[in-house]
This record gives structure tokens, sequence and C-alpha cells, in this order.
């Protein structure tokens, strides 16, 4: 039996993501998201520990790198073998669960299009059917109410219209922004607006009125005509991209805030390119790609191979990206616009997303659930806007989702990042929100080593450029 | 910091804090808990299990474990009596890994 001495005691490399940017070599460690620029001697000394533990008497030659190998200490980078990871955790010792800040009605679960993809409509959804279809302007009212009752010290609140076609039920959208309004006002808070639409009802007066009120808008569009007629259709089966076309046109040249475009992809619209060149084109500020929520054996559903060349395409689109940062031009390419700011900032994240933890969904009945996908859906929901959310569920909910629970994820490289992906995801795919989406794990591992080349590249090129980041995250932060 | 430059903004906020004196506490003489390399300090590994959950990639064979038992410290109770009635009770098996099957029952 031999019992380790202190001279015996073995250093190793913690787990890292190592990535070039031009000449320029880097180090994304985990989980604490710090990046750092590696010299020559610190990469000497961080490809010794390659191989495994060592005792740091082989890994240093020089006093030069046993400077390199302390620092490489002092930031988590090398540690004494056996050091357990800290953990990403924190939030669920805290007294309950944080203030909600961002409500999503479901103002309506109606929709004129019948999107064959769609989880409200399609085969996958997982809302009950017997949900009223439409909230009323009291239920708005009182969602507003619980809003501002639940946030807590949070002075920035958003509100965001969500369907079915949210401009359905128009006629509630209008009172409710005023009302919550003057409700934040009341309390000494700020809201803001946001809603999703499809973009088929939008008249001169719709656009003009959300432009003059500063509503942000995504428009669901699946790109060009023939893109767009394959899924996004009528009941009857008729496209819609004839009649959306020149009231996007329209809507766009009102609008002061920056209006984004979010494309389902499917395995009948595979062409990223295409799509962004012809919603740019149309003067969209941002295009944001979605893969389908479908399970497998749908037609449309990317299958493993789509999921591979959706990832080459965006590889071609970071390039542009890349290109563009280097001469200080923005390329509104959201999804990666949204990585580049988790990296540039270095979140570790305990979650996924806000479901549950600072943002919960409101169905049409004022049922409310952990987010828009989960609203009216009855083993899911959370409380009722008129009666309260559950303080309990919520906890209980954050409790199972925390990475820390996630045994699946533990040895994961990007799990700060991921934690775990789309509770919904999960639901539909396994039928349990709290599985991490396996499904997936290696195109998001693939996927954030693209996002990670792309910093780099940025890093070595145009670092200014970075800087957008840093105000965007400030301004999203929304600190109470 | 003079070989690793921070460079988004979670790594300059930490860099900040260890050239603010962070750093005397995270890596001087500090030594810091201790943490056994290998297996647990208080077992050998037969009884415990890999990371497999089987006993194969253990850091020593298992059977180890039995040579443990005996001499060096734990339960001497688990091995025949070597001082006075079977001094030769392990004759039959010389490397443990191998030979184990070749122990017997002792009768005093």
């Amino acid at each position: 039996m031999s019992v380790p001495t202190p001279s015996q005691t073995l250093v190793e490399a913690t787990q890292m993501h190592r990535f070039h940017g031009g000449e320029r070599n880097y180090a994304f460690l985990v989980p604490s998201s710090m990046i750092f620029e590696l010299d020559e001697t610190s990469e000497r000394v961080l490809d010794r520990l390659a191989g495994g533990p060592r005792p740091p008497a082989e890994v240093v030659e020089s006093p030069e790198e046993e400077a390199a190998l302390r620092e490489l200490a002092g930031v988590g980078a090398v540690a004494r073998q056996g050091t357990p990871l800290i953990p990403l955790g924190g939030l669920q010792e805290v007294d309950g669960p944080p203030p909600i800040r961002t409500v999503v009605l479901n103002i309506t679960n109606s929709c004129n299009l019948a999107c064959r993809y769609c989880y409200e409509y399609g085969d996958d959804r997982i809302a009950e059917a017997e949900v009223p279809a439409a909230m009323t302007e009291e239920t708005a009212r009182q969602s507003v109410d619980r809003l501002i009752t639940d946030s807590g010290e949070a002075k920035d609140l958003q509100v965001t219209f969500f369907g079915g076609e949210t401009l359905l039920n128009w006629r509630v959208i209008r009172p409710t922004v005023e009302y919550a309004r003057e409700a934040a006002q009341q309390a000494g808070k700020r809201v803001d607006f946001s809603l999703t639409t499809n973009a088929t009802l939008l008249t001169r007066e719709i656009s003009q009125w959300i432009a003059d009120n500063g509503i942000g808008v995504t428009i669901s569009v699946d790109g060009d005509k023939q893109f767009q007629d394959s899924m996004r259709v009528y009941r009857s089966g008729m496209g819609s991209y004839d009649v959306i076309a020149p009231r996007i046109a329209e809507f766009l040249k009102l609008q002061k805030r920056p209006v984004g475009a979010r494309v389902t992809v499917t395995s009948k619209n595979l062409d990223v390119p295409r799509i962004f060149e012809h919603l740019i084109g149309l003067g969209f500020y941002e295009v944001g790609f979605a893969p389908v929520t479908s399970s497998p054996d749908q037609d449309y559903a990317l299958g493993e191979d789509g999921f591979d060349e959706l990832l080459d395409q965006f590889r071609g689109l970071a390039d542009n990206y890349v290109e563009a940062a280097t001469e200080g031009r923005y390329l509104g390419f959201s999804n990666l616009s949204d990585l580049l700011g988790e990296i540039h900032e270095g979140v570790s994240k305990a979650y996924p997303c806000g479901a549950g933890l600072g943002l919960v969904g409101v169905a049409p009945g004022g049922e409310v659930g952990l987010c828009h996908r989960f609203a009216g859906s009855g083993d899911h929901d959370l409380g009722h806007v008129a009666t309260g959310i559950s303080e309990e569920k919520r906890a209980e909910h954050l409790k199972k989702a925390h990475i820390d629970a996630r045994t699946d994820c533990s040895q994961c490289w990007v799990r700060s990042l991921c934690s775990g992906g789309c509770y919904h995801e999960a639901q539909v795919r396994y039928g349990d929100r709290f599985r991490p989406n396996l499904h997936y794990c290696d195109w998001i591992r693939d996927w954030t080593a693209l996002g990670l080349s792309a910093y780099g590249r940025i890093l070595d090129r145009n670092p200014q450029f970075l800087a957008r980041f840093e105000g965007m995250l400030q301004a999203a932060r929304q600190t109470p | 910091m003079k070989h690793l430059s921070p460079k988004n903004l979670k790594a300059r906020f930490a860099t900040e804090w260890l050239e603010g004196g962070g750093a005397a506490r995270a890596t001087a003489d500090d030594p810091g808990p201790h943490y056994p390399s290998g297996c647990t300090t208080i077992f050998s590994p037969g009884w415990e299990v890999d990371a497999t959950g089987g006993t194969a990639a253990l850091c020593q064979p298992m059977e180890r474990d039995l040579y443990d038992c005996y001499k060096t410290c734990y339960w001497p109770a688990q091995v025949p009596d070597y001082l006075n009635n079977s001094p030769d009770w392990h004759k039959n098996c010389a490397a443990a890994t191998q030979d184990w099957r070749e122990i017997d029952l002792v009768f005093p």
C-alpha cells in the first residue's frame, strides 16, 4: 500500500477547449468560460499535460515555464490532480427562485396559417386542446399585474406577445400595452414589449402603431417563395409568401427598431445562404435560424445528415460574418451574434434558458407555464395569473433542471454555455423535460467550437468589434 | 500576468481580481486541502469500482487488497493468524492477482 507523498503530487490540465485565431492560440476554460490567449511558454506547459497528470517537475524545465505554470494554476487551467471542479451552482442555495422579469403571453392559440411543423397545431403539440383560443383583456391585465407583483426589485420588465398568430388578437394587444405602461410607471418600473408574427395580418395601421410604440418585432418566415410556401401554408394548402412579402416590405420601411426574421429550418428548406440573402435583401436587420422541433419520424425532420449540412452552412455564413467584422461591418446572423455575445461575456449558465427562472409563459386562459411552449399544458403548469405562481413548483423545477443535477452533462466542455438545451425539445423527444437533449450534443459542441473559432479570428483581426456586445449585454442584463 | 492574456470579460474580471491580491491566495504557499491521488487513502482498490462500475480499470488489481489485509495494516482477522498458527497460509499464492484461487481454508 503506497500513500502518495507531497513530492508525488501530480498536476493536470483542467477541462478546456483550445482554439486558434490567426496565429494566436487561446484556451476556453470550463466551467468558468474564461478565455485566455496563451503565449508559447504556457502553450508548451499545457502541451506537456495533454497526455494526463504529471509531476510538476516533469512539466516545467525552466523558471519561465514555472512562472507560466503558476499563472495557469492561478486561473484554474491547471490544478492538482483530483481537485474537484467548482460546481456551477449557487442559485439553488438562494432563498426562493429569482424575480420574474418577463412574461410571454400566448395571446391566442388560433392561427390563420397551418404550418406543417407547428408545435401548437402539428403532431408534436403538448398543450391540451380545451384551453380557450384567445386571451381576454382581463387575463392580459392580470398577467401584467402578476408580472409587476412578482418582479421584486427588478426595474426593467418585458412583455412578449406570442401565439398562435398574435395579430389575430390585436384588439387585446393594444390596450394591454397601454395598461402595462401605466402600471409599470406607477410601480416605478419600465416595461418593454415585443411580439412575434407571421406577417399575414400586418396592415399599415398596425405597422405604424408598432413603430410609434417601439415594439420589438420578430417575423417568422422561412425564406423565399418556394421555401415559405412549402411549409408555411394556409389551411387550404395555399402558400403565404405572396401575402406576406408586400406587407413585410411596408412594415420594415416604417420601423425604427431593428426587426429580426426567425427561420424554421427543416429538411425542405435546408439552404441557409439562400434564405439569409433573401431575407436580408427584404430589409431584415438580423436572421436567426432554428432547426425544427419534431419527432424524428416526420418527413420534414432534420436527420443527422441534415444537421451536419446545417452546420456546414452555418460555418460558411460565420466566415462571412468574420469577414464583415474585420471591416467593422455587422452581418445579421443572429445565432452567431448571440453565441459571440455569450462567449465575450463569459457566461456560465446553470440553466439552459430563462424558463421558470426569470421568465414564464401565460396561456390564453391565464394558466402559467415555464414558457410559451409549455403554457396551457396541465402537467407543467406553475399556477394561474389570477391566483399566483407557485414558488414551490418553480423551485422544484429549478432544482431538477440545474446543470449540476444533469450527470449526462458533467463531462461536457460546452455545458456552461448549453446547460442541456431546450426543455420543450426534451419533452417532445424524450417525454421528460429534464433530460439533456442528447440527440444534438455533438452538434452543439461543433457549433460552439465554430463560435469560438469565429471569436478567435475576430480577436485577431478587429477586437474593437467585440465592444458592441458589451453594450448589448449590459442592456440585456436588466440588473435590478 | 505575463504568459496569459485575458480576452473575454470574465477572464478580464478574474485577472483584475487575481492581480489585486487574489493571486497570493490562489497560488502562493497555500498548500490547499489535501486531495489523494489514485484511489482513496484508506482503501486499496478491492472494495471499489472503477469509472465504468467494474474493477478492470482500477489503478491496482483488486486482488492486491488481499495482502493489504495481511501484515501492512487493516483487518488481520480477515486473513489467517500468520503469527502463530498459519505462517504459510499464502504459500501457494505468490502473486495474488494470478494465484488467488490457490488459497484454501486453514484449520488450526
